[in-house]
């Protein structure tokens, strides 16, 4: 599907979907290691959630009604609540391709063991990715009916933004990847979460950019969670345009290039 | 030679002074790209409502988030180095074989997270104290508010660290505990808006009574049940906290 042809238009001829699906299914088999682990992969869901309660419910009693640029007015809770689905949809896939790659790379020696077979680095990096999708469609998916319940979006429109949030999960996840590469040590995971969470705090997530300086928007749409966040209110809030697919465009090109350069990276690094 | 409680601190001092690089971001960044974020971003909106109780809502936030950082120090710097203590570096098992109690090294590991705290907050007032978001001059005693909150939180903390084996457990203590507690303590939002049902589990928050006598240092409001309570009820915590504490390294180091 979209993986597969990203896949072929991006990476050297080759690349089997059958192990591809090998590394995904190695993955699900981890899940029998113990419950603990599922505990971990569940919680995850809470965590936008009690956002959403606190600032977009507690906060957004303070805060009124938000009229954004081109004239919308939109609850708090209703403008909160894209956010904190991109945002999840972000850190979700985060966490599985840095973090966990991570310790499956340079500790477990996962991959080690998995290049003993016929699978390419390539199709390692596209397995991975994968999963750390299937992992977190599941949390927008309810995020999603949490959003439909509490009536900040309607069916039709959740319905329409769970693909723009996969979108999203790709894109973060294949960059996530080629900074595992990088990464020297657990201590620049440290950087990296810094770098997330002040993403997570700027990118028109609480308040939208236009109170900011005028180079501080600019910078602020330069990076990739604006767009994330920007393209999933559109759709939630039932106003897509022109704009939302400029967002969708950069997400995509996003992806390509994580992917791309993952795949080369992990070849060099892996095959040497 | 030195107590053995003020070795075991000498030690945590000398790791810091090599690691203190990574604690910057996350003791002082965040907190303030935090409030710039929240109390000015959102902020601005609020005030245009009139504001809360009278004050910026920069000023509102201000002593809840100084406090939140004191709160999440004392129980992230609790969680991973404690196991790691026991799990990966062995470093209390090293410590014992020296004439080095379990209840000195719970106090030296406190005495130090009481000192990382009191360093973030002395940073954090002369922050958001520039934008003007201190409004007594009582703000100082924050300081002491915090270091309290610290100690209270990194007691039961670092008893549960000593207890366990997977640190996955650390993820669910974040999730479902630290994370719930900064959102519903009222710092961003008075305790008063939440259902009736849930606001018990506010009052339980140390991190709640923290805030409300934070409130009172820098904007002098005051605090809805006597101060008393308040900083009793953190004793409490503080007093069982490192009696657990001590107890589960004893039981750890025993064999």
């Amino acid at each position: 599907m979209v993986t597969t042809l990203v896949a072929a238009a991006v990476t050297r001829p080759g690349v089997a979907p059958v192990r591809v699906g090998a590394v995904v299914n190695r993955n699900m088999g981890a899940l029998r290691s113990g419950a603990s682990y599922w505990l971990v992969l569940i919680s995850g869901f809470f965590e936008p959630v009690f956002y959403l309660l606190s600032i977009g419910i507690g906060v957004g009693a303070l805060v009124g009604d938000i009229t954004l640029i081109d004239g919308q007015v939109l609850p708090y809770a209703t403008f909160v609540a894209p956010a904190m689905l991109a945002t999840s949809a972000m850190n979700g896939a985060m966490a599985e391709t840095t973090f966990n790659f991570f310790f499956k790379f340079k500790y477990a020696k996962t991959y080690d063991a998995v290049l003993a077979t016929p699978v390419r680095p390539v199709e390692i990096a596209l397995g991975e990715l994968v999963w750390a999708m299937m992992r977190g469609s599941v949390y927008t998916a309810v995020f999603l009916g949490v959003m439909v319940v509490m009536k900040l979006t309607t069916i039709g429109w959740a319905l329409a933004a769970f693909p723009a949030t996969i979108l999203v999960g790709f894109a973060f996840g294949a960059v996530g990847m080629i900074f595992t590469t990088m990464m020297r040590g657990w201590q620049d995971f440290d950087l990296m979460a810094t770098a997330q969470f002040a993403l997570f705090l700027f990118s028109a997530t609480f308040a939208p950019i236009q109170n900011y300086p005028v180079v501080f928007q600019w910078i602020i749409q330069l990076t990739p969670l604006y767009h994330a966040v920007e393209m999933v209110r559109d759709i939630t809030t039932g106003h897509p345009d022109w704009g939302t697919a400029v967002h969708a465009l950069y997400l995509v090109v996003m992806m390509a290039v994580g992917l791309y350069f993952t795949g080369r990276r992990l070849e060099r690094m892996l095959l040497k | 030679m030195a107590h053995p409680m003020l070795a075991t601190l000498e030690r945590e001092l000398t790791l810091y002074r090599r690691l203190w690089q990574a604690s910057v971001f996350s003791s002082f960044l965040l907190p303030l790209l935090f409030v710039l974020s929240i109390g000015v971003g959102v902020g601005s909106y609020v005030n245009a409502n009139g504001g809360l109780g009278g004050v910026d809502y920069l000023s509102y936030i201000a002593p809840g988030v100084v406090i939140t950082t004191a709160f999440q120090i004392g129980i992230g710097e609790s969680t991973y180095p404690v196991l790691g203590g026991f799990k990966w570096t062995r470093s209390y098992q090293a410590m014992r074989s020296a004439p080095v109690e379990p209840q000195h090294m719970v106090g030296g590991h406190l005495l130090y997270l009481m000192f990382r705290g009191v360093i973030a907050t002395i940073a954090f007032l002369i922050i958001v104290g520039a934008f003007g978001a201190m409004h007594s001059w009582w703000a100082p005693m924050t300081i002491v508010i915090a270091a309290i909150v610290t100690v209270a939180v990194a007691g039961p903390v670092t008893a549960f660290a000593a207890s366990i084996e997977n640190d996955n457990y650390f993820a669910l203590l974040f999730r479902f505990g630290v994370i719930p507690a900064t959102l519903f303590s009222g710092v961003f939002f008075p305790v008063d808006q939440l259902p009736a049902l849930v606001r018990p589990l506010a009052y339980a928050s140390p991190l709640w009574h923290g805030v409300v006598l934070s409130r009172e240092a820098t904007l002098g409001w005051p605090t809805p049940w006597p101060i008393w309570i308040h900083v009793g009820y953190l004793i409490v915590w503080t007093a069982i906290g490192v009696a657990l504490a001590v107890w589960r390294f004893r039981k750890r180091l025993e064999d």
